[in-house]
């Protein structure tokens, strides 16, 4: 089958690093994505099921990748040649539609889940990313042993497999996963402003992450105040339609979170501010003005993946400011106390909330350069989620 | 003796006319046959000896005893006086404020006065830094008395310091500053550069707190204040002003009001030739124009900013009177016209304007864009008397660069202003309501304004309230050379050029509108009939 890979040939990472800056379209071209033939995935034992692709999303953690600047941190967790592809909706070989969830968690390697029903991304030690059965790799799309989605088939073991209902539409689907990693990082708010009577979070970035993470504030968060950064219109016409109280350019965000908690600015940072702040971007930049708008004893969510940043902490240092990553999803705690999948949430969000509203454009896989273009410029170009079509294209109609 | 103001019909040898563009400037081709340009009259001859003249004022005002007379020992003597906001430029030294109060001092100091306070009219306004202050009342007054906490700035929101001195019939609350309310006599020190200033606007205003203040610094009384440098009927504004007036003069302290007028000889060498008509410009003129904009074109702004703000003006004072605060002002409101009224026959559809590096709200900052639409719709428009230049329903244009670029320490709730409150409307009754209540209340902008150098977090609002009747009479306002989106958050319109501006225009007034320019500097004020 044809499917699209990626190899760690050094010389097209630096290339695509150098270019991407550029053209993006001449970093996917001159980088270490190919179109490929590969036989498809064997699957690597009982509990595992092939999963043709229908649409499959193209992530910020996949175009740093095809455009070199993912971190060398990785070079462990992956394992080379690899398929991207972890934002898909497909059908098993039995016709049932589903979402996959990605993380190759325990019970898809063959260890012991960390406890009973524990979601793939559960756990507190990461040995059985790099160990068990299947070569390393953090997730679906990052494994040489499943192939990914963007490939027709690729294999997901049970454990990873949400079967969608019918009167969900692919293209609903496809932002389940990103959805699912928005929704986790507004309830990683919630141990500071949980309770709170009307608490402050700061949302900055509203691309597809900055999105889902206001949907998720708005639906599990009850009585949040959300003040969002967003640099385009559709993002911030998006921002407010998904529940966000106040839009503003990102470099307005830190003055609007001043006037929403009444703090004094001293120097460049609050002298209060936002009882939380989700970063959706992760830069350098980013991630000092969060710490600076973001009050003393609250907590900076980083949800878009970092590279190496150079920061100033001491700030955070002197405002106990708790700085915490999120990465994926598994199983959430609740404001009420129960525990819900992150995935159901985020399934039950797409369908309520119209997500295939987020959705700007499909591409063929033949027309990756393109896609992978338009998904590096989606937020000038007025769009949200660029996803990769792989269903059969419709037969013309003969005159 | 200088000649009068002008009116000149633009033909097709009418020269380019010269437009301020914030820090810098350009010359313009008005349409021949229907425009014209309105002069100011050339500056009036300064008072000779203007030392004696004050001297002549204390010793013989009108309708009032002599100062002397009104000084006595152990009296709480307080004189206020006009803060930096005027005159603009800033006046070379020895400034107005400080020949006339170190006169006053000199009294007092002979009475045998010695509990005299003197505190500078801010009401709203941002305090003063040191340099200011020294500048407008010179070394000898500042190291006397501000050292001595007897030199300071009113503070309208230190309630400890304030006074209520009653109500008036339209329950507007009269609460100014305390030391001045309980004073034995309030000297005030005014410089008019303004119709609209003085009289019982300098205490009711310049020690007012922000509760007496929101009686008449509102979107709904601006609106209807269809006159500032006209008639006192006209004016919403002042009508209530002066209510409060009354007040004051039942319930208040003893008043000695003394009231300046200056001349408008504005730029010093090189920048004389922006005063100039422009078909009497000479080649040197003419040079000093190219090299002078060719040079700020390569300038960074900030020190075009800096070498505009550090010009004094050479204006001196055409007139001084003092007394009782009513018929004071009747006399200063004389010298006014008297240097800048200019009889100006009928309305035309377009009036336009260049809007300069300064306004009263900036001194020594930034022009941001709040302050080109007060200068543009709250100063310039309102330079008439009887009716405005341009007609109902026409159209204004403005020339400015119109940058998004705020001072943060002078303006800090004005940035706040055009993220928060522009966006949401440009209509100054709706964001008086909606949104005024958030910026008074603001403890940040609280402790700017009273320990820093910001304007009052309500400011902003004072400045668009400023603009209100111009906004509600024109039809729609261009801003020329602006940056656009900045110019489309104002709810004005933007235009590259003067041409395309006037092609904007035709929607609202037709292919061939009549034209104003009202020529800047210097002041004048537009007699309409």
């Amino acid at each position: 089958m044809k499917a699209l890979q990626v190899d760690k040939k050094l010389a097209k990472l630096g290339m695509a690093r150098m270019l991407s800056a550029i053209s993006p379209a001449a970093a996917v071209r001159m980088g270490p994505l190919e179109m490929v033939t590969i036989d498809p995935p064997a699957l690597p034992g009982p509990g595992w099921y092939r999963v043709h692709t229908h649409l499959a999303g193209i992530c910020g953690s996949d175009l740093a990748t095809v455009e070199g600047h993912a971190s060398a941190y990785f070079d462990d967790w992956v394992s080379f040649p690899f398929v991207p592809g972890h934002e898909v909706v497909g059908h098993l070989d039995d016709g049932r539609r589903v979402v996959i969830e990605p993380v190759l968690g325990h019970a898809a390697r063959g260890f012991e889940p960390p406890f009973e029903g524990a979601a793939p991304g559960d756990g507190n030690d990461y040995a059985h990313l790099a160990t068990g059965h299947l070569e390393p790799g953090i997730q679906i799309g990052f494994c040489n042993s499943t192939c990914g989605g963007w490939a027709p088939q690729f294999v997901a073991h049970d454990s990873q497999i949400h079967e969608i209902p019918d009167t969900m539409s692919d293209e609903q689907a496809v932002l389940v996963e990103p959805a699912a990693g928005g929704i986790h990082a507004a309830l990683l708010t919630l141990p500071i402003v949980g309770g709170a009577e009307r608490p402050v979070v700061a949302v900055l970035g509203a691309g597809t992450m900055g999105l889902c993470a206001i949907a998720g504030l708005r639906r599990y968060v009850p009585g949040v105040q959300i003040i969002v950064g967003a640099r385009y219109p559709h993002q911030q016409s998006l921002a407010t339609a998904l529940g966000a109280d106040t839009v503003v350019k990102p470099d307005e965000l830190a003055r609007a979170v001043r006037r929403a908690t009444s703090s004094h600015m001293v120097g460049d940072h609050l002298s209060g501010g936002a009882d939380a702040t989700i970063d959706a971007v992760a830069t350098s930049d980013s991630i000092a003005d969060c710490l600076r708008f973001t009050r003393p004893r609250g907590r900076v969510v980083l949800m878009g993946m970092p590279a190496q940043v150079s920061v100033d902490l001491t700030g955070l240092w002197h405002r106990e400011t708790q700085l915490v990553g999120a990465y994926t999803y598994g199983t959430e705690t609740m404001l009420d106390g129960s525990r819900r999948r992150t995935f159901d949430l985020a399934i039950e969000t797409a369908q309520q909330l119209g997500f295939e509203r987020l959705l700007s454009a499909t591409y063929r896989l033949d027309d990756h350069d393109d896609a992978i273009a338009h998904a590096a410029a989606a937020g000038r170009r007025g769009a949200v989620k660029i996803a990769f079509d792989l269903r059969p294209a419709p037969k013309k109609e003969s005159a | 003796m200088p000649r009068p103001g002008f009116v000149l019909e633009v033909d097709r040898s009418t020269p380019p006319i010269l437009f301020w563009r914030g820090e810098n400037f350009s010359l313009e081709k008005l349409p021949a046959g229907r425009s014209r340009v309105i002069y100011p009259p050339e500056p009036l001859k300064a008072i000779d000896d203007i030392d004696s003249a004050i001297t002549h004022a204390l010793l013989n005002p009108i309708d009032q005893d002599p100062l002397p007379a009104l000084l006595l020992p152990g009296m709480r003597l307080t004189i206020c006086f006009d803060d930096v906001s005027l005159p603009l430029p800033k006046m070379q030294q020895p400034d107005t404020r400080q020949r006339v109060i170190e006169a006053v001092l000199d009294m007092a100091a002979e009475a045998g006065v010695d509990d005299v306070h003197i505190i500078a009219a801010l009401g709203l306004h941002r305090r003063m830094h040191e340099y200011e202050m020294r500048h407008a009342l010179g070394d000898r007054i500042y190291d006397a008395f501000h050292p001595r906490g007897m030199l300071y700035q009113h503070d309208a929101e230190d309630h400890d310091n304030l006074a209520v001195l009653g109500t008036t019939d339209h329950g507007e609350v009269l609460e100014i500053n305390k030391r001045a309310a309980e004073s034995d006599l309030v000297v005030y020190v005014n410089i008019n550069s303004v119709p609209m200033d003085g009289g019982w606007k300098s205490i009711c205003t310049g020690l007012a707190s922000y509760r007496c203040l929101s009686h008449h610094h509102n979107g709904e009384t601006l609106q209807n204040t269809r006159s500032m440098s006209g008639h006192r009927k006209h004016s919403a504004l002042h009508t209530s002003i002066w209510r409060m007036g009354q007040v004051l003069q039942e319930n208040g302290p003893k008043l000695f009001q003394i009231e300046t007028t200056l001349n408008t000889d504005m730029f010093p060498k090189p920048f004389d030739f922006i005063a100039k008509r422009e078909w009497e410009w000479t080649g040197r003129d003419r040079a000093t124009y190219l090299a002078t904009t060719k040079s700020l074109n390569r300038t960074p702004l900030r020190i075009a900013r800096k070498i505009f703000h550090n010009i004094e003006a050479p204006h001196q004072m055409t007139s001084i009177q003092a007394g009782e605060t009513e018929a004071v002002h009747a006399l200063t409101l004389e010298h006014v016209y008297r240097q800048q009224l200019v009889p100006v026959e009928g309305q035309t559809d377009i009036l336009t304007m260049g809007i300069p590096y300064v306004c009263p709200y900036n001194p020594d900052s930034v022009m941001n864009p709040i302050l080109v639409m007060c200068m543009g719709l709250g100063y310039l428009f309102n330079m008439y008397r009887n009716k405005p230049l341009v007609r109902q329903g026409g159209v204004i244009i403005m020339t400015h660069p119109t940058y998004r670029d705020f001072h943060p320490v002078h303006h800090p709730s004005y940035i706040d202003f055009f993220e928060q409150v522009l966006p949401d409307t440009t209509d100054p009754v709706v964001m008086g309501h909606k949104w005024e209540r958030q910026y008074a209340e603001d403890e940040w902008y609280r402790h700017l304004y009273r320990t820093g150098n910001a304007y009052h977090g309500v400011h902003p609002f004072y400045a668009w309230y400023w603009g209100a009747h111009g906004q509600q009479h024109a039809g729609k306002v261009i801003i020329v050379g602006g940056d656009a989106p900045t110019v489309r958050r104002l709810g004005f319109t933007p235009a590259s050029t003067m041409d395309d501006a006037f092609e904007i225009a035709t929607d609202v007034v037709g292919r061939a509108p009549t034209i104003t320019h009202l020529h800047v500097p210097s002041l004048l004020v537009a007699d309409v009939s």
